[in-house]
C-alpha cells in the first residue's frame, strides 16, 4: 500500500504542471482536470485510509523511500514519505476540503478568464501541502514549506491587476520569509545537534541533547509556525491576504495551510515534550494570537476580514493546546479537523454572498439577505453554530476539550490560560453572532453601486452549494462523530501520545462556564446588532474598536519598528558601506596606484643607473647571506 | 741472447708515459644540443652560399626540421628512462642528464618552435621591393635613417641570419639548464645570451630604440655576467673545484679527499656564501627578479616583438632551470642561508612587478612587469626545496612560456601606421572590432591573472601549495595578494578591449599568415589543456622533478 502514498502528490502536481504548461487549449477543460485530479487524491487518501484502519494501531505507519536526494558524506537527505495517523488526518483534510472547494470554484470563478491557471495553482498548492505533512524529514517538509508558500503567494496575488492583491501577496510573502528563517534555523540546529534531519533520528536522541539545544530548536520551530499560521506577532500578514479569491481563502487561509504550524507544533512532540521552556512560549503565543484575532474580528465590518480574525483567533486555539503538550495534542488536531470544516463552510458561505452581491464584502451593506439565500444562510448558520460551540456541533466538543486541557495544565498558569480560552469564546459568540446578524438578519441595507447597477441577490449554483452542504454537514457531525467514544483521541493516540492532566475544575463545570461564555456573547451582540438598526456607516467607536478596525496596529507598529528602523539600518550600512568599505578598497587601491606611480620613476631609461641598481642589489644580496650566517 | 729491438725502449716507455684519455662523450644523450648546434652552423652556411631569394626558405626548412628532430631526440631520452631511472652526469661530469633537464629543454626546444614560427611571419608588414618582409631590419649593419638602409628596404633584403641566431641561442639554453659544471654554465649562459642581444637590435620598425635595448641589454648583461664569473672564481677558491657534485660534497661536509689546499679554504664561509649570492644574482638577473629587473621593460619593449616572445619564455624557463639546478644541486647544504634572501627576493619580486605594472601605458611594457611578477611566482616555488617544488616550477614554466609567446604573438597583429600599436589607448575597443583576436589576448590574460580553468590557475596553485607546504605559507599569502594586484591590470586590459568604445582612428588588426596563427592556435591550446586537465602533465612534471647529482 505504501507505494500510493507518492501518487497523492503526484497527482495534484501532474495536475499543476498540465494546467501551467499546457496553455490556452487546456482553458475550457483545465478547471474539471483540476478537480479530478484533486478527486483522485483524495480517492487514494481514502484508500490508505482503508488499509490503515485494517491494521493493529501500532503498526499504522507506512514509509516510502523514493530516493536519496541529497547523498554527501555525512549529510544525507532522502525523499521519503511517512503516512502516519497525524498524516492521514492532514491528508483527508486536505484532499477532501481541497477537492469539495476546487468543486465550488468551478462555479465561482466561471466568470474569470484565468480560471486554468487558477486551479493550476490549486493543485500546485495541494501538492506541495501534501508534500509538507507525508515528508518524513525536516527538509523534505521544508520544501513542502515553501511550496505552500509559494501558492498562495501566487493565489494571494492572482488578481494582480489590483494593487491591493499584489501587495498582499508581497505582504504575506516577506512576512512568511521571516517563520522560514525560523524554520530553516531549526533544521541547521538539528543538523548540528543529531547529525540529522530525519524524524526517526532527531525524536529518538532528544534526550541526549541539552537543554539549551532543544528550547532553541523548539523557539526557531514555533517562529516558523507563527509565520505561517499568522500567529503574534507575524500576524499581519493573514487579514491582508483575504483580497485573494474566496475559495483560496477558504482552503489555504483557514482550512489548510494556515494551520500548517500548528501540524509542525505537533509533528514535533518530542522535541517540545523536552523543551518546557519552548512549550510555555507556544502557549502564550497560542492565548495571546487566540484574544488578538478575537478583538479584530469583533471590529471589522468587512465579511471576510471578519472571517480572517476568527482564523487568526481559532488557530491559537490550536496552538495554544498544542502548546499544552500530550494534554493538548490530540485536541489542537481535533479542533484542527473540526475548524477545517466550519471555517471552510464559513468561507465559501461568505463567497457565495458576495457572488449574489456583486462582489461587496461590507457587512453594513448586507442585511436580511436570509430570505434571499436560504441555502447559503442555512449552511453558514450550521458552520456559526458550530464556532461559537453551540452545544452538539463540532465546535462544541473540539474547543471545549480544549479549553479544558488549558485548565488541566494546573496552578496559576492553568487558571490564566483557561480563563483566556473561557474569555475567547465570549468574544468568539460575539463576533460571530455580529456577522451572522449582519449579514442575514435585519433589514436590508443594500444600495446601488457607483454605476447605479442595483445589487440582485440571488441563491448561487449548485456547484457551489453542494460544497457547502457537505461541510456544514460535516460541521454539525464532526465533533460528534470524533468524540463518542473518544474515536480521535484513540486513533491520534499512538503518534502524539496523551495524558489527562490534573484539572482543578471538573469537565462539566467547564462546559457549563462555557455555554454561560457563549450566551454573554450572543446576548451582547443580539443587544447591539440585532434590536437596534445598524448603521450604514460605521460609527466612531470606543479607542478600542478603532485600534481592532487597524488590527490592533499590527501594521502600525510594523512600520514603525520594521519598515522604518530597516531603513535607518540600510542607510547607515550604505552609508558604511561607501565610507568605510569602499573607503579602504578605493584607498588601498590608489594606495597601490601612487606606489606605482612613484615606483616607475625609478625606471629612468639609463643604463647606469638600472646598473646602480643591480649593483645595490647584489651588495645587499651578499649582505643578507652573510648577515643570515651570522644570526 | 736476443737483444732488445731498438724501438722496445720507447715502446716500454712509452707505456709508462700516463695515456692522455680521449674524452668520454655520450653523444647519443647530448644529441638535443648537438642537433641545433649542428643546424645553426649550417644555418651560417646558408647565409654564405644560398642565394638571397632562396635563403628565407632554406632558413626555415633548417630550423623547423632541426628543433623538430631535437624534440623527438628529447622525447626519445625521456622514453628511453633518462629522466628517471637513467638519469646520469654526461660528458665528463659537465653536462646532467637527468628529469628535469630533459623537461625544461624539452619546452625549451617547443618555445623555440613557437617562437621560430613568429620570427617567419612575413605578412604583417607590407612588402617591399616585390618581396615579403619579416619583423627584422632590412640590412642590420645599416645606420638607421641612413641611404644604405633606405637603399636595403627598398630592395626588399631581410636579415635571415636572425634563424642561426635562434638556434644558438636555444641550444645555448639547453646546455645552461643542464650545466653540472659552473664553466659550462658560463659558456652556456654567454652562448645564449650574445645571440640575443643581437636579435634584439634587429627590429625593422623603431630601429633606434630597438638598438638602445640591444646595448642596455648588452651592457647589463655583461654587467651581470661579471658578478656570476666572480661568483664562479670565489665558490672555485673555496672549493677547489668547479663540480657541482664536488662544491655540493664541501659545502655540506660530506667530503671525503680533502687535500692541504682544500683544507685551507673549506672552512673559509665568506667565500662561499660571497661566492653563492653573486652566482645567484647573475641567474636572478636572468629570470628578471627585482631589484635585477630593469632591463627588462626596456629591453622587452624595443626588441622585435618575436624576439621579446621567444626571450620571454626561453630565457626564463634556462634561467630558472639552472637556478634550480644550483639551489637544488650544488647549494642544499646552505640552504638556510640562501632561503630567508630568496624570500625576500620573491616578495619584492612579486609586489614590484605586480604594482609597477598598475601604471603602466605600454601593452609590452605591461607585459615585462608581468613577467617580472611572475618570476616571484615561481620563485615560490623554488623557494619550497622539496620535489614538490621542483615540479610545481616544471609544469609553471612549461604553461607560462606559451602564454608568453601567445600573447607577445597577439601584440604583433594590432598594428597601424607606424607599425605595431603598442600603446595601450589604441587598444580601446578592440573587442568590437576584432572579437576573436580580442577574446584570445582575453584568454592569454586570464592565464597570467590565474583565473580557473586556464594553465596560470593550475600552475599558481602548485606552485602555491609547494611552498605552503614547504613552510612559506607567508610568502604564498603576499603571492596572493600580488596576484590580486596584477589581476587588476590583466582584467583592467580586457576591460578596455570589450567595454571601451572603440578610437576612430584605431589600429587595425593585420591578418596573419599561418605560422603566427599556429603559434597563437598552440598557445591558446596549451592554456586551455593545462588548465582543465592539468594531471597528466603534473603527474609528468612529477616524474621529471629529480636532479641527479
Amino acid at each position: 500500500m505504501e507505494k500510493l502514498i507518492a501518487l497523492l502528490i503526484a497527482a495534484p502536481l501532474l495536475g499543476a504542471a498540465v494546467l501551467l504548461v499546457g496553455g490556452r487549449r487546456l482553458d475550457r477543460v483545465g478547471h474539471w482536470i483540476g478537480t479530478l485530479l484533486s478527486t483522485a487524491s483524495f480517492v487514494i487518501g481514502l484508500l490508505l485510509f482503508a488499509d490503515l484502519l485494517g491494521k493493529n494501531a501500532e503498526h499504522r505507519t507506512l514509509i516510502q523511500h523514493l530516493w536519496t536526494w541529497i547523498p554527501v558524506e555525512g549529510f544525507q537527505a532522502d525523499v521519503t514519505f511517512r503516512l502516519d495517523q497525524l498524516s492521514m488526518t492532514f491528508v483527508l483534510l486536505i484532499t477532501g476540503v481541497g477537492s469539495l472547494i476546487h468543486l465550488y470554484s468551478v462555479g465561482y470563478m466561471e466568470h474569470d478568464e484565468r480560471r486554468r491557471r487558477f486551479f493550476g495553482y490549486l493543485n500546485l498548492f495541494l501538492a506541495a501541502m501534501l508534500l509538507l505533512v507525508l515528508a518524513d524529514n525536516y527538509l523534505l517538509l521544508y520544501v513542502g514549506w515553501e511550496g505552500v508558500g509559494l501558492a498562495s503567494y501566487l493565489l494571494i496575488g492572482f488578481w494582480q491587476h489590483k494593487p491591493s492583491a499584489a501587495t498582499a501577496a508581497k505582504k504575506a510573502f516577506l512576512v512568511n520569509r521571516v517563520g522560514d528563517m525560523g524554520l530553516s534555523i531549526a533544521i541547521m540546529l538539528m543538523f548540528t545537534t543529531f547529525g540529522s534531519f530525519a524524524f526517526g533520528p532527531v525524536f529518538g536522541h532528544v534526550d541526549g541533547a541539552s537543554q539549551g539545544k532543544l528550547t532553541a530548536i523548539g523557539l526557531m520551530l514555533l517562529l516558523a509556525a507563527c509565520g505561517k499560521s499568522a500567529q503574534v506577532p507575524l500576524q499581519s500578514w493573514l487579514g491582508d491576504a483575504m483580497e485573494g479569491p474566496t475559495p483560496v481563502s477558504a482552503l489555504i487561509h483557514a482550512a489548510t495551510m494556515v494551520t500548517a504550524g500548528v501540524y509542525l507544533i505537533v509533528r514535533s512532540a518530542a522535541v517540545f515534550n523536552a523543551a518546557p521552556d519552548a512549550q510555555l512560549v507556544v502557549t502564550v503565543v497560542g492565548t495571546v494570537t487566540l484574544l488578538f484575532g478575537a478583538i479584530v474580528g469583533c471590529a471589522k465590518d468587512d465579511i471576510k476580514k471578519a472571517l480572517a480574525g476568527s482564523t487568526m483567533s481559532q488557530i491559537g486555539y490550536m496552538v495554544l493546546a498544542a502548546g499544552l503538550g500530550p494534554i493538548g495534542y490530540v485536541f489542537a488536531i481535533m479542533h484542527l479537523v473540526t475548524h477545517g470544516f466550519f471555517k471552510a463552510g464559513l468561507f465559501l458561505g461568505a463567497g457565495s454572498v458576495m457572488h449574489g452581491m456583486n462582489d461587496e464584502v461590507d457587512m453594513r451593506k448586507f442585511g436580511g439577505l436570509r430570505k434571499y439565500m436560504p441555502v447559503t444562510f442555512i449552511t453558514f448558520g450550521l458552520g456559526y453554530l458550530a464556532i461559537i460551540g453551540f452545544p452538539g456541533l463540532s465546535g462544541f466538543f473540539s474547543k471545549d476539550k480544549i479549553i479544558e486541557a488549558a485548565f488541566a495544565k494546573g496552578g496559576t498558569e492553568g487558571w490564566i490560560l483557561g480563563g483566556a480560552a473561557l474569555v475567547g469564546a465570549a468574544i468568539t459568540a460575539f463576533y460571530m453572532t455580529r456577522v451572522m446578524l449582519m449579514t442575514f438578519f435585519g433589514e436590508k441595507r443594500w444600495q446601488p453601486d457607483a454605476e447605479g447597477h442595483e445589487p440582485h441577490p440571488h441563491e448561487s449554483p449548485a456547484v457551489m452549494t453542494i460544497p457547502m452542504i457537505v461541510l456544514a454537514v460535516g460541521s454539525v457531525l464532526g465533533g460528534a462523530f470524533f468524540s463518542i467514544g473518544d474515536r480521535f483521541l484513540k486513533w491520534l493516540e499512538p503518534v502524539t501520545g496523551h495524558s489527562e492532566g490534573h484539572s482543578p475544575v471538573s469537565a462539566g463545570e467547564v462546559t457549563i462556564a462555557t455555554m454561560v461564555c457563549l450566551v454573554i456573547g450572543v446576548g451582547i451582540a443580539w443587544a447591539q446588532y440585532g434590536r437596534k438598526p445598524v448603521p450604514a456607516l460605521a460609527p466612531r467607536g470606543s479607542l478600542l474598536t478603532r485600534a481592532a478596525r487597524r488590527d490592533l496596529l499590527q501594521d502600525d507598529f510594523n512600520h514603525v519598528v520594521l519598515v522604518r528602523g530597516g531603513e535607518h539600518l540600510t542607510r547607515s550600512l550604505v552609508y558604511l558601506d561607501h565610507s568605510l568599505v569602499d573607503g579602504v578598497v578605493n584607498g588601498t587601491a590608489a594606495g597601490f596606484g601612487g606606489l606605482s606611480g612613484r615606483l616607475r620613476r625609478l625606471q629612468n631609461g639609463f643604463a647606469r643607473s638600472y646598473a646602480v641598481s643591480m649593483f645595490g642589489g647584489a651588495a645587499l644580496l651578499v649582505a643578507a647571506t652573510l648577515l643570515m650566517r651570522a644570526v | 741472447m736476443s737483444t732488445p729491438a731498438v724501438h722496445s725502449l720507447w715502446t716500454t716507455a712509452a707505456d709508462r708515459i700516463p695515456q692522455i684519455g680521449a674524452p668520454k662523450i655520450e653523444y647519443g644523450q647530448l644529441s638535443p644540443t648537438l642537433i641545433l648546434l649542428g643546424a645553426a652552423l649550417v644555418g651560417v652556411l646558408v647565409e654564405a652560399f644560398v642565394p638571397r631569394r632562396s635563403r628565407y626558405y632554406a632558413q626555415v626548412f633548417v630550423s623547423v626540421v632541426a628543433l623538430c628532430a631535437a624534440f623527438a631526440a628529447v622525447v626519445g631520452l625521456a622514453a628511453d628512462g633518462y629522466g628517471t631511472t637513467k638519469a646520469h652526469v654526461a660528458a665528463m661530469g659537465a653536462i646532467a642528464v637527468d628529469g628535469p633537464s630533459l623537461f625544461l629543454q624539452g619546452v625549451i626546444v617547443l618555445a623555440g618552435l613557437v617562437g621560430l614560427f613568429t620570427f617567419a611571419e612575413r605578412r604583417l608588414d607590407p612588402a617591399a621591393g616585390g618581396n615579403r618582409v619579416d619583423s627584422f631590419a632590412a640590412q642590420a649593419a645599416a645606420v638607421p635613417g641612413s641611404d644604405t638602409e633606405k637603399a636595403a628596404v627598398k630592395a626588399g633584403f631581410t636579415t635571415t641570419e636572425v634563424f642561426p641566431l635562434l638556434l644558438f641561442a636555444v641550444s645555448g639554453m639547453l646546455v645552461f639548464t643542464s650545466a653540472n659544471d659552473l664553466l659550462t654554465l658560463f659558456v652556456a649562459l654567454e652562448v645564449f645570451s650574445l645571440p640575443l642581444y643581437l636579435l634584439c637590435a634587429l627590429a625593422r620598425r623603431k630601429r633606434l630604440m630597438s638598438q638602445e635595448a640591444a646595448v642596455k641589454y648588452f651592457l647589463l648583461g655583461a654587467f651581470a655576467s661579471a658578478f656570476t664569473l666572480f661568483g664562479i672564481a670565489l665558490l672555485y677558491g673555496y672549493a677547489g673545484s668547479v663540480s657541482y657534485a664536488r662544491i655540493a660534497q664541501v659545502v655540506d661536509g660530506s667530503v671525503t679527499d680533502v687535500n692541504p689546499a682544500l683544507a685551507d679554504t673549506m672552512g673559509n664561509d665568506a667565500l662561499l656564501l660571497i661566492g653563492a649570492a653573486l652566482l645567484v644574482m647573475g641567474l636572478l638577473f636572468k629570470v628578471g627578479a627585482v631589484p635585477f629587473h630593469m632591463w627588462t621593460p626596456d629591453v622587452y619593449q624595443g626588441a622585435p616583438t618575436p624576439v621579446t616572445g621567444f626571450m620571454a619564455a626561453a630565457t626564463k624557463v634556462a634561467a630558472f632551470g639552472a637556478l634550480l639546478r644550483l639551489l637544488y644541486v650544488v647549494l642544499p647544504g646552505m640552504r638556510w642561508d640562501w632561503r630567508p634572501v630568496m624570500w625576500a627576493v620573491a616578495i619584492i619580486t612579486m609586489l614590484g612587478g605586480a604594482i609597477v605594472a598598475i601604471t603602466q601605458t605600454d601593452i609590452k611594457r605591461l607585459l615585462a612587469y608581468s613577467s617580472i611578477a611572475h618570476a616571484g611566482f615561481i620563485l615560490a616555488g623554488v623557494i619550497a626545496t622539496s620535489k614538490n617544488g621542483v615540479s610545481s616550477v616544471l609544469f609553471y614554466l612549461a604553461g607560462y612560456s606559451f602564454v608568453t609567446i601567445g600573447a607577445f604573438a597577439v601584440v604583433t597583429l594590432v598594428r597601424d601606421a607606424g607599425g605595431e600599436a603598442t600603446h595601450l589607448s589604441k587598444w580601446a575597443g578592440l573587442g568590437r572590432r576584432s572579437p576573436l583576436v580580442a577574446a584570445v589576448f582575453a584568454v592569454f590574460l586570464l592565464a597570467f591573472a590565474g583565473i580557473p580553468l586556464t594553465s596560470g590557475f593550475a600552475g599558481k596553485f602548485a606552485v602555491f601549495k609547494a611552498a605552503a607546504a614547504g613552510g612559506a605559507a607567508p610568502l604564498v599569502v603576499i603571492g596572493v595578494i600580488s596576484s590580486a594586484i596584477a589581476a587588476f591590470f590583466y582584467i583592467r586590459v580586457i576591460v578596455l578591449m570589450f567595454f571601451s568604445e572603440p578610437k576612430p582612428e584605431g589600429p587595425t588588426v593585420a591578418v596573419p599568415s599561418p605560422l603566427t596563427m599556429l603559434a597563437i592556435g598552440l598557445g591558446v591550446a596549451v592554456t586551455l589543456v593545462l588548465g582543465v586537465a592539468p594531471q597528466y602533465f603534473l603527474n609528468l612534471a612529477n616524474q621529471a622533478s629529480v636532479f641527479v647529482r
